[in-house]
């Protein structure tokens, strides 16, 4: 077996496991901060890039379509916070996860309907290319594209780490998603909370759909993003950040590495085991969720979640 | 003044047990029945059968599975699609290998390899709850869809998966024409929500529901919990394996694994939420509205482009039904959580007053 | 006072059972017995783990050490980690501090599920609701009405549960316990949140319980009253560990118990 090609492999799958971590920061904040998994994370994603590279097309300026863009995105979270969380703010959280799964299929249809539904290429400057020394000197072959975006999510998480612990709004943000009516009871305003709480998953949701996009292109796939942000999570548990980091590299690596390796090595005797012919490509579709069930059986809460305790 | 209960008692534990314990409503459901078994296939039309009411009685019965494990059970699942693909699959396959095999038993097989598969997927829910339950059902969305798509076996070795099902035929009678195989499901469907009805109404239904609305008191009053739960997934995969094998065979009668894609997992999980999670009526209510709504706004479209003499693109369309349908699982969650069933009931309890206001 | 049962033979044994979650020592070496057919008492200030005892008793939480003995069918058995449902099967039922009903049912469906051990048909047959289903559902329909009028509430059966008032709530909850005909009842504060009246018609459901079934009682309850008034022998805990044991009067004459609730240090 070639090593180099192995590590190749791993650190491709290291760097795209990045990347869904990403997307999985977005799904983080919220339930943090409102205990509501968002579903519509995906088509929030989508929605930010195709808003961005539309105005793009259009001839508009990269920083300003970024401003334009962001503000979208401001505005669809203070208008989802009043139209959808608010009426339903004393539910039980699955009828909140399903009124996001609606709410995913109203950001799709209305973004698709507004900018139309091809899809497009988007071009942020960074090349999808090997690193020129490491492929000269290891004979590996690693995208400068992937390194950047492992770059921006780790300098993303920083700012937001620094911006939970040591802001005064971080900290309300915090003992939102510990108990929303201790909060209220020492007047936090649960409102404007949960509008910036939408906001910056919003802003994280741009990040994700600029890298996104400009690595698979700009279509309706991209809103099944957040389908693979869910192993991820799974892995991570639902309310940690560094966490989502680490679910997301276990995640990507190991589905990337499955990818690869496992039709080559499994394809002819599980062939010949079960007499008909089994092609094992494509495992990548399920290999992230059945790892992400087995590690739930073993740890129900993932890896830095906290403990779920039963009373009566 | 038509609605009322006055005169009708009940002097027996069993009258007062029955499904419908007000005459008017024995009445009804009667002539919903005569209406539906000989009415309808006197005056319908080919293009009712095929593209309306076979369809939406298929997608009912999936949607009583789903509901029979989610709204029931409480178990969340997203892969409601995965169960009719292998009852849809293994049905084929019975009644292509096993010569002579009668249809209804290949279809009555092919909805207990959906059940094996869901106790299979339904193991986790013994340790996992809520969500990271409907992340394990993805697993086996994901799984079952390519594993019917790689595995040649599935599909008779045909190129990408494609099956196209082989004739009905019952007693020397062959289910050709659309009509007959609106009949057959109905048959076939009528008799699974009856069946789905008592089982609701007795102990099973009630264990679902005590491990649905708090597990550890049903596990102290003495409910088995785990094997509740794995039989509300084995019953559920049961009724929507079937489902699959009647959309294969009297719906689509070619059908490939995408068919059985996250979208139509989606899509029966809406019906539930608007129709009424936890009741048989709603299953129905709900499958009827998502069937229905597609051809409402198609109509209301041709309407609006031949008034305003404008054309409104196909991909327009749809993506107004993105949202009209995204739009109304918000609405219904808001303003009736419980669905249309909900507001059926409503209804009926006003129609008890009427004409008096209170 | 001639009871229809009079006190019989030790049918529950608790011995040295002592339980800790992490670092809270929730019961210290605590062991005392029940007698067939007795009104047993467990008090203490709040925070002594009466509860606890109640959920050790039944399964709910497994002590560090200790058993318990059940005598069944003339048998006694051994307890280290039972589980809830095993304590259920063996005739133990029982009433939450709060209330453990399921609220999407009605207050019959609940109670019905109290009946869930008594149940034989599978599912199948259920299905079909074919003669042995029916007969049997209507049987325990039968069985459950006779509950429902020894608790007077006839008017609320298909009222679902979550609708109703406190009270009458605690009132279904105590028809769930006594559908399954238990040999052993535990009841976790079941006056707490009443009023006199309320208070007054729950003591003649427990008394009469005791006096037509024959059922044993074990009840964790504050109001001393109701306490010395009901109960043949008493239990007192205090954080954790049993400062005292014996009849009402015994109790309240026993110093320890007294400084325990006037906050005496000790």
């Amino acid at each position: 077996m070639n090593v180099s090609f192995f590590f190749e492999v791993l650190l491709g799958g290291l760097l795209a496991g990045v990347m869904y971590s990403l997307v999985a920061i977005g799904f983080v904040l919220i339930y943090k901060a409102s205990g509501v998994f968002n579903f519509a994370q995906g088509a929030m994603v989508f929605l930010a890039a195709l808003t961005f590279v539309s105005l793009t097309e259009r001839g508009v300026p990269f920083v300003v379509a970024l401003v334009i863009t962001l503000a979208v995105m401001i505005v669809l979270g203070i208008a989802i916070e009043k139209v959808v969380l608010r009426p339903l703010v004393n539910q039980p959280p699955i009828t909140l996860f399903m009124a996001t799964i609606g709410l995913t299929f109203v950001l799709e249809g209305l973004s698709q309907l507004v900018w139309g539904s091809q899809p497009h290429g988007l071009e942020i400057g960074i090349k999808d290319e090997p690193i020129g020394w490491l492929l000269d000197n290891a004979g590996m072959s690693v995208s400068q594209f992937d390194l950047s975006a492992a770059g921006i999510a780790g300098v993303m998480v920083a700012a937001l780490a620094l911006f939970f612990q040591y802001t005064r709004i971080g900290r309300a943000l915090r003992a939102v998603a510990d108990d929303h009516q201790a909060a209220l009871a020492v007047g936090i305003p649960l409102k404007h909370i949960w509008a910036i709480v939408w906001t910056v998953a919003g802003f994280v949701a741009l990040v994700a759909g600029l890298m996104w996009g400009s690595r698979n292109g700009v279509q309706y796939a991209l809103t099944f993003i957040a389908l693979k942000a869910l192993p991820v999570l799974i892995l991570g548990g639902f309310e940690s950040i560094p966490g989502a980091i680490i679910g997301g590299l276990i995640v990507g690596a190991s589905e990337k590495l499955a990818e690869v390796y496992l039709p080559q090595l499994l394809n002819a005797p599980l062939t010949n085991m079960l007499g008909t012919a089994v092609n094992l490509q494509g495992i990548e579709s399920w290999f992230a969720y059945v790892i992400a069930l087995l590690f739930l059986l073993v740890r129900p809460q993932g890896l830095f979640g906290e403990k779920i305790i039963d009373r009566v | 003044m038509l609605y009322r209960e006055a005169g009708q008692f009940k002097s027996t534990y069993a009258e007062d047990q029955q499904i419908f314990p007000i005459r008017q409503d024995r009445i009804a459901i009667a002539a919903l029945l005569l209406f539906a078994f000989v009415i309808v296939p006197l005056v319908a039309n080919q293009y009712w059968f095929a593209a309306i009411l076979t369809p939406l009685l298929i997608f009912a019965l999936a949607a009583l599975g789903l509901n029979i494990l989610t709204g029931y059970a409480g178990q969340l699942s997203l892969g409601t699609a995965a169960f009719m693909a292998v009852g849809a699959f293994m049905a084929y396959n019975f009644e292509l290998r096993i010569p002579g095999m009668p249809i209804l038993v290949s279809f009555a097989l092919g909805g207990l390899c959906a059940a094996a598969v869901g106790i299979v997927f339904g193991l986790p829910s013994l340790r996992i709850k809520g969500f990271y339950l409907a992340v394990a059902t993805l697993a086996c969305q994901f799984f079952v869809l390519w594993a019917m798509q790689r595995f040649g076996w599935f599909s008779n070795n045909s190129t990408s998966g494609v099956i196209t099902a082989g004739k009905i035929e019952i007693l020397g009678y062959e289910f050709a024409s659309a009509g007959s195989k609106y009949l057959l499901t109905l048959g076939v469907v009528a008799v699974m929500a009856l069946a789905a009805k008592n089982l609701m109404r007795s102990q099973t239904g009630r264990s679902f529901m005590a491990v649905r609305d708090m597990d550890v008191a049903a596990g102290v009053i003495g409910i088995p919990i785990m094997k509740t739960k794995l039989l509300a997934f084995a019953i559920s995969s049961f009724y929507c394996g079937v489902a699959g094998a009647l959309y294969a065979f009297c719906y689509l009668g070619t059908v490939e694994p995408e068919a059985f894609n996250l979208d139509l997992s989606f899509r029966i999980l809406f019906m539930i939420i608007i129709g009424g999670v936890g009741s048989i009526l709603g299953s129905f209510l709900g499958a009827a509205f998502i069937t229905l709504l597609p051809i409402f706004l198609s109509v209301l479209f041709g309407g609006v482009s031949r008034l305003l003499d404008i054309e409104i693109s196909h991909a327009v369309q749809s993506n107004f039904e993105l949202i009209v349908f995204g739009g109304l699982i918000i609405f219904f969650l808001i303003v009736e959580p419980h669905g249309f069933a909900r507001l059926w009931q409503i209804a009926k309890e006003k129609l008890r007053l009427w004409p008096f206001p209170h | 006072m001639n009871r229809a049962y009079p006190v019989g033979e030790t049918v529950l044994a608790v011995e040295g059972v002592s339980l800790a979650f992490g670092g809270v020592k929730a019961l210290t070496n605590v062991s005392f017995d029940v007698r067939e057919h007795e009104v047993r008492a467990i008090i203490g200030p709040n925070g002594a783990g009466k509860s606890s005892m109640l959920n050790v008793i039944n399964g709910v939480y497994h002590p560090q050490q200790g058993t318990i003995r059940f005598r069944t069918n003339g048998a006694w058995r051994e307890f280290h980690d039972m589980d809830s449902n095993e304590a259920a099967r063996l005739g133990v039922a029982r009433t939450f501090q709060n209330i453990a009903l399921f609220k999407g049912m009605t207050a019959l469906d609940n109670i019905l599920t109290g009946r869930n051990l008594k149940m034989r048909c599978s599912f199948v047959e259920q299905a079909l609701w074919l003669g042995r289903a029916k007969k049997e559902e209507l049987e325990h329909r039968r069985a459950v009405e006779g509950v429902i009028d020894f608790l007077e509430i006839q008017h609320i059966r298909k009222t679902p549960v979550g609708k109703l008032p406190y009270g009458l709530q605690k009132r279904v909850e105590l028809g769930r316990a006594l559908a399954a005909e238990p040999a052993l009842l535990l009841l976790d504060e079941p006056m707490a949140g009443m009023n006199l009246e309320e208070k007054q018609d729950m003591c003649r459901f427990i008394l009469d319980v005791n006096d037509h079934y024959g059922t044993t009682i074990v009840l964790i309850e504050h109001d001393m009253g109701v306490v010395m008034d009901i109960s043949d022998r008493v239990v007192v805990l205090d954080y954790g560990r049993k400062i005292g044991d014996g009849t009402p009067d015994e109790i309240r004459a026993n110093q320890a118990v007294i400084d325990a609730y006037l906050g005496v240090a000790h």
